[in-house]
């Protein structure tokens, strides 16, 4: 049997105005202008969002789980990127 | 060499899901919990959706617009909870179109409550009250399952479940409270439906081979007849609250342990729904297959008119 399977695609939802776009499934449909629609009513029949992201899943490319090590462990030491790192005088306020 | 690296991989895995820490697609898993999932998940999935059948079966016939609209919006939530299981079977390397293949060949199993037929109005009640009652029990737990996308599915889904059971609650407190014929078809629709929801939870601990591996790898959480009690626990009260009787005679409460003692479940039934001898395992199969066979040329009308679209597009 050939297979006719439609491609894979991410489907990403802004929730609300002036939040971000966040990743919540995906699906497969035939073509982009048909992921927005199946996106529509799968992910969102209890107004869920109010703007719909979507990428075919081959074009999405992402770390390797086994690099997390080199990538993210460099960031662990240097607490002093964080403002709790500092010692403030008692009584200074505004900072 | 190779030997001892797997076994080191297995016991970083196993730490992980001890300390609560999700697995996700691209991370190193032993390849028994890779397939133990895609069993699970892809029976998960079609459960969904031959679950639509026999509710499906009364969207013409429902009494009245309102209940028409909701069982429609029901079914509709199940063909969505149907998707986000399939793709989170692809998030494990399934082929889409094989697990659902394997659903048409009776290679896959789906939950057996949907081989029996649903004979009157007074049954969408009893499955929404019922079979969605117990399919919550055992999803709850399901959303801290150690597998990233399927827990995350599972969130969705039990958000969209509450609605299930309440209206199918709404339907049997109605029948209950109607004329005789109807509190005798609100009866007769739990007579049927009692014994079938017990089993949703599966063979008793003692029969069940996958749970000790599920529970060490969190993928269970519960037992099969911790789940069964506490659905007992807190499904009897409710059918005393509206006038029913629950058609099990050995049923009493005890006072030392606060559960229900129930009788036995015939598990020669069980297993020959299972096997594929009750009453509807075979008009389900067939409607699915027919569904793909016969739905096929609008698989092929969309390939083409994307096609169209895309070539219209680079001119
Ligand atoms: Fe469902
Ligand atoms: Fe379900
Ligand atoms: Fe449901």
């Amino acid at each position: 049997m050939t297979k006719k399977e439609w491609p894979l695609w991410e489907v990403f939802i802004r929730s609300k105005a002036g939040l971000n776009h966040k990743h919540v499934g995906s699906l497969r449909a035939a073509d982009a202008h048909m992921a927005i629609e199946n996106a529509r009513d799968v992910y969102t029949r209890r107004s869920e969002g109010i703007s719909i992201w979507v990428v075919e899943s081959n074009n999405l490319v992402a770390s390797d789980p086994s690099d997390a090590d080199s990538l993210f462990e460099p960031a662990d030491s240097k607490v002093y990127r964080h403002p709790t790192f500092y010692d403030v005088p008692d009584g200074i306020s505004h900072m | 060499m190779r030997d001892i690296n797997i076994s080191e991989l297995e016991q970083k895995f196993q730490a992980k899901i001890d300390n609560d820490v999700k697995i996700e697609p691209n991370d190193w898993m032993p390849e028994e919990y890779r397939q133990t999932l895609i069993r699970q998940i892809s029976q998960h999935a079609h459960s969904e959706i031959v679950g639509m059948l026999p509710e499906g079966n009364w969207i013409t016939r429902a009494p009245n617009l309102r209940r028409k609209a909701v069982l429609l919006a029901k079914v509709q939530d199940e063909a969505g909870h149907g998707l986000y299981l399939y793709s989170a079977t692809e998030t494990l390397g399934a082929d889409r179109e094989e697990t659902i293949d394997d659903l048409h060949t009776g290679k896959a199993k789906y939950s057996s409550i949907f081989n029996y037929p649903t004979l009157t109005w007074a049954d969408m009640g009893a499955i929404g009250w019922l079979v969605d009652g117990a399919a919550i029990m055992n999803q709850v737990p399901l959303c801290r399952c150690s597998y990233g996308p399927y827990a995350r599915a599972m969130v969705r889904v039990c958000k969209e479940e509450s609605f299930h059971q309440r209206q199918g609650f709404e339907i049997m407190a109605h029948l209950a409270q109607g004329t005789p014929e109807q509190k005798a078809m609100a009866q007769d629709a739990l007579n049927r439906f009692w014994w079938p929801s017990l089993m949703m939870f599966g063979p008793s601990d003692a029969d069940s081979k996958h749970t000790a591996q599920s529970v060490q790898w969190k993928i269970k959480r519960h037992t099969n007849d911790e789940l069964r009690q506490q659905f007992v626990d807190v499904t009897v009260p409710q059918a005393a609250l509206i006038g029913l009787t629950v058609p099990d005679k050995d049923l009493k409460f005890n006072e030392e342990t606060g559960h229900y003692e129930f009788g036995e479940i015939d598990w020669t039934e069980f297993w020959e729904v299972v096997k594929g001898n009750g009453p509807c395992n075979k008009e389900r199969v067939d409607a699915r297959r027919k569904a793909k066979e016969n739905g096929m040329w609008v698989r092929e009308a969309a390939n083409a008119f994307a096609a169209k679209r895309a070539a219209r597009k680079s001119a």
